[in-house]
């Protein structure tokens, strides 16, 4: 890991001044994901501006139609939080399936969204949610965050401090872990709120996590599991490396979708 | 000044013992924990933040020590294996592995006794094998077929209800 000077601010607005001050500048959330970059040396921050102890980060509550859950909230939290259990039970389900138990205790929703690994969790249910991302400058539409494997449509310096679920009517997520890193080969959320239908893959894009208009068409016509019998989706654009060919996630995303949808009508 | 943000100080409880530092702000908790107090039951065992030799209490949690840093933890409770028991009188938890030959060479041992606690303390003293199994997903054993971690988990999880 390279040197670099640490920053511990209270509140958000010093975290981005500290961010302004230099092109080098990082944030620090769970550091779940930096921290191993950092040691490989793949990233060399000469900032770090810990977001640890900033005040009014870490929180869940539901406002109105809406669950709330603050930027530093650590998947652990979301996964046990009684109101996500009770609103969106699919979401507790999705963080309480990231990594392990002490990535889990660590590991914050903002960072994962921020970082927008193509095989994390968190953003298929932000994009098949239609979430908003809040940050200390503006709110984010879900379709209009995502943009390409590790990208995201936030501006330099800019810092997300929550993020806005509007509770689904019926949802799930199942994903196939690779066997080794468990992070999804493929994974299908799946969500329905009045006749509203989002069906967001990750894993599969070599744009990162997308939305599949096969998928969604089906279920549109009726969110059923059978719905999905017999629906293809194209290779085109997906991912093919070691861990699976572009071909077999194709196949493997209507299966996926499947599986989600049969245990989002289960809950009903 | 710049210096002192490349040298912060850090102040926290280890074991229940208050200690600071100044530390390069580099120092991972591991590192601190081993090379500045001497700590060195919590073992590093990969670079990837997979294996879960490190992990130790951060404020009663589990985490991976290893992907953690020491200037993060300002003002936490930190404890490491050395915390939980003494040679003469072991934590229930280490005296299940021994009793269960949980380990071989013991290098995972300290990283799955702390989560081994830390599944206790989330979801009691009752574990089925499937769910130990399942949150022992974060530490790895090249040793031992981790069949007798899981019994040893057992075994201590019901041994600490009688603490
Ligand atoms: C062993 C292991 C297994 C894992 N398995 C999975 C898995 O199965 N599924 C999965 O989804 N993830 C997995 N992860 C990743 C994990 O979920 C990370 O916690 C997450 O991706 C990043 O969150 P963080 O809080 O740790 O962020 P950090 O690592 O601290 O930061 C990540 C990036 O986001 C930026 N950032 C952080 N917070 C903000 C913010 N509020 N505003 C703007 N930018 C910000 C940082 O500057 C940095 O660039 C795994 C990690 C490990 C180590
Ligand atoms: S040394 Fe920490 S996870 Fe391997
Ligand atoms: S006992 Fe040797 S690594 Fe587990």
């Amino acid at each position: 890991m390279h040197a670099f000077s640490y920053h511990s601010p209270k509140t958000v607005r010093q975290a981005a001044s500290l961010l302004g001050k230099s092109d080098d500048a990082k944030l620090l959330a769970g550091g779940q994901t930096l921290l191993p970059t950092m040691k490989q040396r793949l990233a060399s921050p000469t900032h770090l501006v810990d977001l640890g102890k900033v005040e009014g980060l870490a929180s869940i509550e539901q406002k109105g139609r809406n669950i709330v859950i603050g930027a530093m909230t650590c998947h652990a939290d979301v996964a046990t939080s009684a109101v996500v259990l009770q609103a969106i039970p699919a979401l507790a389900a999705l963080a309480g399936g990231i990594g392990d138990a002490q990535v889990r205790n660590r590991g914050t929703i903002g960072g994962s969204l921020a970082n927008n690994d193509p095989a994390a969790d968190y953003p298929s249910a932000a994009l098949a949610l239609n979430a908003t991302i809040v940050t200390n400058k503006r709110k984010i539409p879900a379709d209009q965050y995502f943009a390409g494997m590790f990208a995201t449509s936030l501006e330099e310096g800019e810092i997300i401090t929550k993020v806005s679920f509007p509770i689904p009517s019926k949802a799930a997520y199942e994903k196939f872990p690779n066997p080794a890193s468990r992070y999804a080969l493929v994974g299908v959320f799946v969500a329905k709120k009045g006749a509203d239908v989002r069906a967001a893959v990750t894993g599969a894009g070599s744009d990162g996590v997308f939305r599949s208009a096969e998928v969604e068409a089906a279920l549109k016509a009726r969110f059923n599991p059978k719905a999905l019998d017999g629906v293809k989706v194209s290779a085109k654009g997906l991912n093919g490396d070691i861990h699976a060919s572009a071909d077999y996630r194709a196949h493997l995303i209507p299966v996926i979708a499947k599986r989600a949808v049969t245990k989002a009508v289960a809950k009903a | 000044m710049v210096e002192e943000r490349f040298m912060p100080n850090v102040s926290m409880t280890v074991n229940g013992v208050a200690v600071s530092a100044n530390v390069d702000s580099r120092t991972l908790l591991a590192q601190f924990v081993r090379d500045n107090l001497h700590l060195t039951g919590t073992h590093i065992g990969c670079d990837t933040s997979q294996c879960g030799a490190c992990v130790v209490h951060v404020d009663g949690r589990a985490v991976k020590s290893c992907t953690t840093l020491a200037v993060s933890c300002e003002g936490a409770s930190v404890t490491t294996i050395e915390g939980i028991g003494t040679p003469d009188h072991l934590h229930p938890m280490q005296a299940a592995f021994r009793e269960n030959h949980g380990l071989q060479c013991g290098f995972c041992t300290p990283g799955m006794i702390m989560s081994a606690i830390d599944i206790v303390n989330r979801k009691g003293n009752s574990l089925d094998e499937h769910t130990i199994r399942e949150e022992l997903e974060g530490n790895i054993c090249r040793c031992t077929g981790y069949h007798n971690i899981v019994k040893a988990v057992s075994a201590g999880a019901q041994a600490m209800s009688g603490k």
